[in-house]
């Protein structure tokens, strides 16, 4: 079988530097590559691009930072809305819009599910993040965005597919909208952090009438009576339970430590995680 | 050899490098002249003459040379002209009148430079790769780059990857395991952008003149900022700027002010500190004195505590790297965002904190990116509060026994009466964690937990963005008192001690110190001997001539709107040399200098940077101010307010050469202590100037020449690369590898030190009572009050609570004792503030430096963290708690109107829950300026957030600016401007 590319993004590494949409502005801006592109217009374009992702509410809030890019799919639904040939599936596993067969063809940017074309007014073709398959033609040994990330989200890889699948499989790594079947080339590492919420809380306690934090109280989430997950409380007093199901709610919350008794909340979980505030131990809610 | 062989040989090389070189053919008929060389006595002597590209020479004295080169005798002229060229001998001949040039200045010049380029013409530099592209090197604020370029034009902007010739990384052993940074820079955002900013449309190509402006008659100077220019020729533009220094230096000394950004783009020969300084000294000057704006609490405030006033009060970092992995239990970072706007090399560092399981504690209001990449704990105080935290921190320390009593003993002073205060003996108010719950609004557990954990520990405090100072909270009106408290902790928990230091793995990389290559702040040749580093090293390694200002007339820049305005202005000296120095008041106008006649504005827009900037936009009107030159790279938010526009060109543009992060000695000795790698590059000149653009070393040369000192300037005909190659020569990078070399390759990695030679930890030392053995010159040998290298800074010697330096002043917010105090921007204490209930925070930007890359053709427009577009405009984002947004109906992206008193702009709400219900953040630095009505006096749609600062200064008697924490109101823009400045303000 041949090896081809995937790119290994992941969520976890990448804190929204933004190097990797400026270096293939950068790459593409001004420049253009016969065969493989026109130039990206000065502004507008995102071919790969950085979405933003809060969780949580003020005071435990987490930002995440997910990179979005044209998903090379196998199965490709732009290769389809294109007449004409004018999009490529090279044996490397790059798909690739010809900037010249493509020209007016600006239903191929509505094709995509994952927003990753974009219209060029001016040159009158879709584009997208194609790999930078001409780099790589050239003999360069990484993309672009790979070279500019200082924190190293990106990995990209040329593999035999079956090769792929034991990678993904050993490092949990999921695409996006898998349910279309398409057959993404972009694998995403701790996806949880997106698609999943966290619960939290502050526990505390009172010692000779004054209110401490409760570190080391044990904490424990149960859904249906049935035991979810298991925490300890830091130095703090705060734990934070992660990988829940968006939606998931009631569940029931009971913390107890040694010292200051115990305490139980309950509470649904929505779109959003969930800080719970403080839970004082030696109270019932 | 002899004097009349060498001037033969001249003449046969011209010809010969002619022959050879169509390049230099071309040079050769750009000037029709007859240059005389000769002795003093006219004894002997030959003249040149250039004619249509052809030389003709003869022996003897010429009737009408256009100029001569004089020697004052046969053997001075012998060792002058004789290779190899010794730079002292050529410096000595210039400055001691044993040489002398008559005639044409500018004639003179080209035809030195022209005999420097038969050498020039033969350097190659870059590297080629193959389909007709070179990959040059360059320098910016960001980091180095490789530079493709492709037919004349840049194809691409990357970081550095080394190759297997490089010197070696560094490894550091921590707890079981091993740390090696990659094997290449990394770009901050502004470095990354940097091809949108040379393609820009907003490039200044050509000179130009406002419409109504008539040097010689109506100068309309009221239209200044509304009236549209016209393009005019370089002569015309130089005449008339000539003739306006002249026009002004008839008023006397110090009628020229010249104003520059606080950084320019990166290189030390284009720097303001180099060509700039050298150009001003020879006209003379007023300057703005610039105050230390992101050091503010460091230098006003915790520099009484311990001295490094070389390090404007901020903390030692050597070795911290390494001690923190090794030996840290806990780190906190208060009010400290490094990956905020110092790139990304300290990033993989905090990276095996975290994977060494280090615990980290965040203390900002804002859930800053380095704590959100992090994790942690986070800790939002109430703006401009943090300090009451600090004091619980001590109560705690205090009462449950948690602080460093050797130490405190050992090498303190004051410590009892900070101990009455902090528990209540001497006010009454004991400092517990529920008396900082009031102010701060942090919850006391958490302050006694933190207190516990960090009295327990042996913890880093990375105090600021750089860890050691820098930024934050340092910045705000409280900043004195922040900064001051923060070298208190430090005291109490023995700083120095193993693992117990200030840092947050942002500098202290194990890199090779003594490896002598410039920093930007050394000066490189500008001569200047007193505003810059350079009689440290580079004067003596690069032989120059010295230049000085003959003006002793300064401006304090956060005053210069009053000075205009006004005509007075006064401030305190911001004087590293000493801990006293910034005592001392200086006034404008000096005695027996003059009022400003003109203002040479060197690009950097202060309307983003400067507080309460609705002033700036108001001094631009006033006939106190007669003439103003802008000479910018970027038609920037401050550009049209100028009668003359002159066009610079970027640094890709012209050759300059500099190492990353490397201030040099003068206030961040050793800054480049940042990086994993020293690398300097030559910043090859990668593609011509865009348009009719100059690089600003030929444009004062050009200027210098019509004023008769061109060759004084250019120092012979100098051309940027021939600096270069003095800088060059000048630094260790000439031992372990050639010029020809560096030229074509670009960069050179400066091997770290081995292991077992690296600088030692900072401050331990101090903490087991040795003399000082880390490697910088600070202090002075003179404040060492004992033996030299025995104790600090200060009156004692030893660390003060209590400082005496500060009871030799009155200045009510800088006690010696640093008891808590409240903003001075204080609703409660100012009912005209009862309108305006949010905090706003200016921090420093992430993705622009300052205003550098924040221009409208810049790719970092399109970073919707930066700016957001909104039909067809990029707003500056102001991240709004969602609370705040909701409850005045505001969403994501909607614009919002923030203003008080002082000013109103226009931002894109950003909706989070990163901010504390009752703060905004906005960050400081917009380039941009569009007002919506009338200058000054109406609501800016294009960031410039500062407006709403007050231009109070941090203390009474401390000319620093307090910038963040101001208090304001948002609400949803209605697209109607109808606010009006109150004079009040």
């Amino acid at each position: 079988m041949a090896k081809k590319w995937n790119m290994v993004v992941d969520i976890a590494r990448c804190d929204n530097c933004r190097n990797c949409f400026l270096a293939t502005k950068d790459e593409h801006i001004g420049n253009e590559f016969p065969g493989y592109s026109a130039p990206q217009p000065e502004s507008g374009h995102s071919w790969v691009d950085v979405k933003r992702h809060e969780r949580g509410q003020w005071p435990v809030v987490a930002a995440h930072f997910m990179p979005v890019m044209c998903n090379h799919c196998d199965d490709a639904p732009c290769m389809k809305a294109a007449s004409n040939g004018a999009i490529k599936k090279r044996a490397d596993g790059i798909v690739i819009i010809d900037p010249k067969k493509s020209k007016g063809q600006k239903d191929i940017v509505d094709a995509c599910p994952y927003g990753a074309i974009f219209w060029n007014e001016e040159e009158q073709v879709p584009q997208a993040w194609f790999f930078d398959a001409h780099l790589l033609d050239e003999g360069w040994k990484k993309t672009r965005i790979e070279q500019a990330c200082p924190t190293d989200v990106f990995r990209s890889l040329k593999v035999e597919d079956a090769e792929m699948r034991r990678i993904s499989e050993e490092e949990g790594l999921q695409t996006l909208k898998p349910e279309l079947g398409l057959k993404p080339r972009v694998h995403y590492k701790n996806m949880h952090l997106i698609t999943h919420c966290f619960v939290a809380g502050s526990v505390v306690e009172h010692v000779d009438g004054v209110e401490e934090c409760a570190a080391n109280a044990e904490v424990v989430l149960s859904r249906n009576g049935n035991e979810v997950a298991r925490a300890k409380t830091d130095l703090f007093g705060d734990f934070r339970i992660d990988q829940l199901e968006k939606n998931s709610g009631p569940y029931q919350l009971a913390v107890s430590s040694e010292s200051s008794g115990s305490a139980a909340t309950a509470f649904d979980l929505g779109e959003d995680s969930l800080h719970l505030g403080t839970i004082a131990l030696g109270e019932e809610a | 050899m002899r004097f009349s062989i060498i001037l033969f040989g001249m003449v046969q090389a011209l010809r010969l490098v002619a022959r050879l070189y169509p390049k230099f053919r071309d040079r050769l008929k750009e000037r029709n002249l007859i240059a005389q060389f000769k002795l003093q006595d006219n004894s002997e002597g030959r003249w040149v003459q250039i004619e249509n590209g052809k030389v003709r020479s003869r022996k003897g004295i010429h009737e009408k040379p256009d100029f001569s080169v004089i020697f004052k005798n046969k053997a001075i002229a012998e060792e002058f002209l004789t290779p190899p060229f010794d730079q002292l001998v050529r410096i000595d001949a210039a400055k001691n009148f044993k040489l002398l040039v008559e005639g044409s200045d500018e004639l003179a010049v080209w035809f030195m430079t022209t005999l420097n380029e038969m050498q020039r013409v033969r350097w190659k530099g870059g590297t080629p790769v193959g389909n007709g592209v070179v990959r040059y090197t360059n320098g910016t604020n960001g980091g180095p780059v490789f530079v493709y370029v492709k037919d004349g034009k840049i194809l691409r902007i990357t970081p550095v990857e080394f190759d297997d010739e490089d010197a070696p990384s560094w490894t550091i052993k921590a707890r079981g395991k091993e740390f090696t940074p990659p094997r290449h820079t990394t770009l901050a955002a502004h470095g990354l952008c940097q091809k949108s900013m040379v393609y820009s449309k907003n490039r200044i190509l050509h000179p130009m003149k406002r419409v109504d402006f008539d040097p010689n008659g109506e100068r309309n100077i009221q239209n200044r900022g509304k009236s549209e220019f016209v393009r005019i020729s370089w002569d015309e533009a130089l005449d008339i700027v000539v003739s306006e220094i002249k026009r002004s230096k008839a008023h006397g000394p110090g009628a020229v002010l010249v104003t520059h950004g606080s950084h320019h783009q990166w290189g030390n020969l284009g720097h303001y500190l180099s060509a700039f300084n050298r150009f001003w000294n020879l006209i003379g000057c007023s300057k703005l004195h610039n105050n230390p704006d992101s050091w503010e609490g460091w230098y006003w405030g915790a520099m009484h505590h311990w001295g490094n006033s070389l390090r404007l009060g901020t903390p030692e970092f050597y070795g911290t790297v390494e001690d923190c992995l090794k030996d840290a239990e806990l780190m906190v970072f208060w009010s400290s965002d490094p990956d905020a706007s110092y790139g990304y090399e300290g990033t993989i560092r905090r990276e095996w904190a975290k994977e060494l399981g280090i615990p980290m504690v965040h203390i900002d209001p804002f859930l800053n990116h380095t704590a959100a990449h992090l994790g942690g704990k986070w800790i939002s105080p109430k703006p401009g509060t943090d300090s009451a935290l600090a004091q619980a921190l001590c109560y705690v320390w205090i009462t449950e026994d948690l602080y460093d009593k050797e130490f405190i003993e050992k090498r303190t002073t004051g410590f009892g009466e900070w101990k009455a205060y902090i528990l209540g003996e001497t006010d009454g108010t004991p400092k517990t964690p529920e008396w900082q719950e009031a102010e701060t609004r942090v919850p006391a557990r958490e302050a006694r937990a933190l207190a516990r954990q960090w009295g327990r520990k042996k913890t880093y405090l990375g105090a600021g963005g750089w860890g050691c100072g820098l930024g934050g909270a340092g910045r705000g009106p409280m900043g004195v008192q922040w900064a001051r408290m923060m070298t208190i902790l430090g005291a109490m928990q023995g700083f120095g001690r193993a693992g117990v230091n200030f840092g947050n793995l942002q500098f202290g990389a194990p890199l090779d110190f003594s490896f002598y290559f410039p920093g930007y702040a050394e000066g490189s040749m500008s001569g200047e001997l007193a505003y810059s580093a350079n009689a440290a090293n580079n004067y003596q390694r690069m032989p120059h001539v010295v230049t000085m200002n003959s003006s002793r007339q300064n401006i304090p820049k956060i005053r210069l709107p009053e000075a205009i305005m006004e005509g007075r202005a006064a401030g305190y000296l911001t004087d590293v040399s000493s801990v006293r120095g910034q005592f001392l008041r200086y006034g404008y106008p000096a005695p027996g200098h003059a009022k400003i006649q003109m203002m040479y504005k060197y690009g950097s827009p202060n309307f983003g940077t400067m507080v309460d900037s609705n002033r700036w936009v108001k001094m631009y009107q006033s006939e106190n101010l007669p003439f103003v030159v802008n000479q910018s790279i970027w038609w920037e938010g401050e550009t049209p307010f100028a009668d003359v526009i002159l066009p610079a060109c970027t640094v890709f543009e012209r050759w300059d050469i500099g190492e990353y992060y490397n201030v040099g000695a003068g206030y961040v000795h050793h800054m480049f202590s940042m990086v994993n790698h020293r690398v300097v590059s030559l910043q090859h000149k990668c593609i011509e100037p865009l348009g009719e653009s100059k690089s600003d070393y030929d444009i004062f040369l050009a200027v210098a020449e019509r004023l008769g000192l061109g060759a004084m300037y250019s120092e012979g005909g100098n051309t940027e690369l021939d600096w270069c190659k003095r800088v060059f020569d000048s630094s260790d990078l000439a031992k372990h590898t050639t010029w020809k070399k560096f030229l074509k390759k670009g960069y050179f990695v400066v091997p770290a030190d081995p292991e077992n030679a690296r600088a030692p930890t900072a401050s331990r030392w101090y903490y087991e009572g040795r003399k000082k053995d880390t490697p910088e010159p600070y202090p002075l040998p003179a404040d060492y009050v004992g033996e030299f290298g025995e104790g600090l800074q200060t009156t004692s010697g030893k660390f003060e609570f209590l400082p005496e330096t500060l009871s030799q002043i009155d200045d009510p917010a800088r006690p010696p004792l640093n008891h808590y105090q409240k903003s001075y921007e204080n609703a409660e204490a100012d009912p005209d503030l009862a309108d305006f209930p949010l905090q706003l925070l200016t921090p420093h930007t992430r993705y622009p430096f300052h205003i550098m890359g924040d221009d409208e053709g810049c790719t970092l427009q399109d970073i919707r963290e930066h700016r957001v577009r909104v039909n067809g405009h990029a707003y500056l984002v102001a991240r709004v708690n969602r609370k705040d947004a909701e409850a005045r109906g505001v969403k994501d992206d909607d614009l919002i109107r923030l203003w008080n008193h002082r000013g109103s702009v226009v931002c894109a709400a950003q909706l989070t829950d990163r901010l504390r219900s009752g703060v905004v953040s906005a960050c400081t630095g917009s380039a941009q300026y569009r007002p919506a009505g009338e200058p000054g006096n109406s609501t800016d749609l294009g960031g410039c957030v500062n407006m709403l600062n007050p231009k109070k200064t941090i203390t009474e008697q401390a000319s620093g600016m307090a910038p963040n924490t101001s208090l304001i109101q948002f609400e949803k823009w209605t697209g109607v401007d109808t606010w009006q400045r109150s004079e009040a303000a």
